[in-house]
């Protein structure tokens, strides 16, 4: 084996792989969540529509959604295969009596979250990303099918529960990835706590604020076109 | 005080091992919690049945000999303490107690409560050394080091290699004992020359005994008898990964 895959294969070659693609993913999720926002402009969806447009065709942009595919495979994969390592190192005989843990909710559920957030990700695609890609050819007006997905309830109800699950996941993934990376000593401890836990809420919540708002049919940010009706 | 315990049993005629329960009546407060397994192997013994086996050496809470989980707990209910220094007096008249050995795939049982740590030994002999000799203790000051370096030093050098930290991790991880030795010689100059080498060496050892992955889940620190920092795992992260993306192959 040479240096790079005896390097892949180690517990912590797995462990940074976990935590490379983990914060890929978090970057992701920012710019996702910017381009998102615009579905609450009061404008019937002409900068979204504009946006989508770019993510279509911009060439820079399918080289990154390619990294982005690889990127949420292989940490699925990897997940999977550091807990069935982990149950195996455990060994078959579990202890009789459970103390209270130190540990928390998130920590010991990550593969049970991941998992979720992978059933999530699958029907999200379904539901946008394969339309957008593979709907009905020439003009697509992206923001009427949102629209339109977000005026039924459960689908509404769905991703407002998956973001929940997404902020459990974060509420360890975040500070987890930086212990991983080693970037975390003294001073620093406290402040990737505490920027993880904010982030963890904030990110998820402004995700789930918008299938709500847009059933409610609210929309908030107000037209900044200069020449609004163009 | 009177105290009901509920003690794993493995090897001999216990076979693959389960649960025995014993009528303990003659426990006192002052008692050590080994003491008062040392009562009770008396009165076995004095019954003519097989007395429980379990590990103890200094009884001074610094040789990481003594092991068991008590109720759940490795080392027992105290916070940074270790078995051996756990008194009866933490407990109440009427308890039950549930005594177990560490579990992990990478510590097999022996018998009863004592289990094998020898892979915590192989992961030592991998790199947790210097390789040329260093001569007698230093003058104080012969080798200047910072105040806050050598504290952290100091910190992680206090792990005793117990294994406690295997036991409570959900993953088996000896991630918290292996950072505490990389950490600790890494941390001094005498150490600092070998610090890429010693942290792959002893990373590969520690797969290849099958421990687990660290999760960050922190049980470690929570219940280490010397309360080691998962800084150290931090720090033994970032070595690893220096250690690899450096070009020469010390």
């Amino acid at each position: 084996m040479n240096k790079f895959s005896q390097f892949l294969h180690s517990s912590l070659g797995n462990k940074l792989l976990m935590s490379f693609t983990g914060l890929f993913l978090i970057l992701f999720l920012v710019v996702h969540l910017i381009g998102n926002l615009q579905l609450l402009i009061d404008d019937q969806g002409v900068a979204f529509n504009a946006y989508s447009e770019i993510m279509e065709k911009n060439l820079l942009i399918k080289v990154i959604a390619y990294a982005l595919y690889f990127a949420i495979l292989l940490h699925t994969y990897k997940g999977i295969d550091i807990t069935i390592r982990n149950r195996k190192a455990r060994g078959a005989q579990r202890y009789a009596v459970k103390a209270k843990s130190d540990t928390t909710w998130s920590s010991r559920n990550m593969a049970l979250l991941g998992s979720l957030l992978f059933v999530f990700i699958g029907i999200h695609m379904s539901d946008f990303w394969y339309k957008f890609k593979f709907g009905s050819h020439g003009d697509v007006d992206f923001y009427a099918m949102v629209d339109l997905s977000f005026s039924q309830l459960w689908i509404v109800i769905f991703y407002v529960a998956s973001q929940l699950v997404l902020a459990f996941h974060l509420a360890h993934g975040f500070q987890s990835a930086f212990q991983t990376l080693g970037l975390r000593d003294g001073n620093y401890t406290t402040v990737i706590k505490n920027i993880g836990t904010g982030f963890a809420i904030l990110l998820p919540l402004l995700f789930a604020i918008i299938p709500v708002l847009m059933y409610l049919d609210i929309h908030p940010m107000p037209d900044f076109r200069v020449f609004p009706g163009q | 005080m009177k105290l009901t315990l509920k003690i794993w049993r493995q090897g001999g005629e216990f076979g693959n091992g389960k649960f025995e329960t014993y009528q303990m009546n003659n426990a006192n407060e002052h008692m050590s919690f080994l003491e008062m397994l040392d009562v009770l192997n008396e009165e076995l013994i004095s019954q003519k049945k097989t007395p429980v086996a379990f590990e103890h050496d200094c009884r001074e809470g610094i040789c990481g000999t003594c092991s068991m989980v008590i109720n759940g707990q490795p080392h027992g209910p105290l916070k940074g303490t270790t078995t051996c220094q756990v008194h009866m007096r933490h407990f109440n008249d009427g308890d039950t107690i549930v005594i177990e050995p560490f579990r992990a795939q990478a510590f097999p049982v022996i018998r009863d409560l004592v289990v094998d740590r020898s892979s915590f030994d192989r992961i030592i002999q991998a790199g947790g050394y210097i390789s040329v000799s260093t001569g007698q203790a230093q003058d104080a000051n012969a080798i200047p080091i910072e105040k806050d370096v050598a504290a952290k030093a100091f910190d992680a050098a206090a792990c005793i290699g117990c294994g406690a930290c295997v036991a409570a991790c959900p993953n088996a991880s000896a991630m918290l004992f292996t950072s505490a030795k990389v950490a600790h010689l890494a941390l001094l100059p005498q150490g600092k020359v070998e610090s890429h080498k010693r942290a792959k060496a002893m990373v590969a050892q520690m797969d290849e005994e099958g421990f687990g992955l660290c999760s960050n889940y922190g049980a470690c620190e929570a219940e280490c008898p010397k309360e080691i920092s998962v800084a150290n795992i931090a720090m033994l992260n970032r070595e690893y990964l220096n250690a690899n993306l450096s070009r020469s192959d010390s």
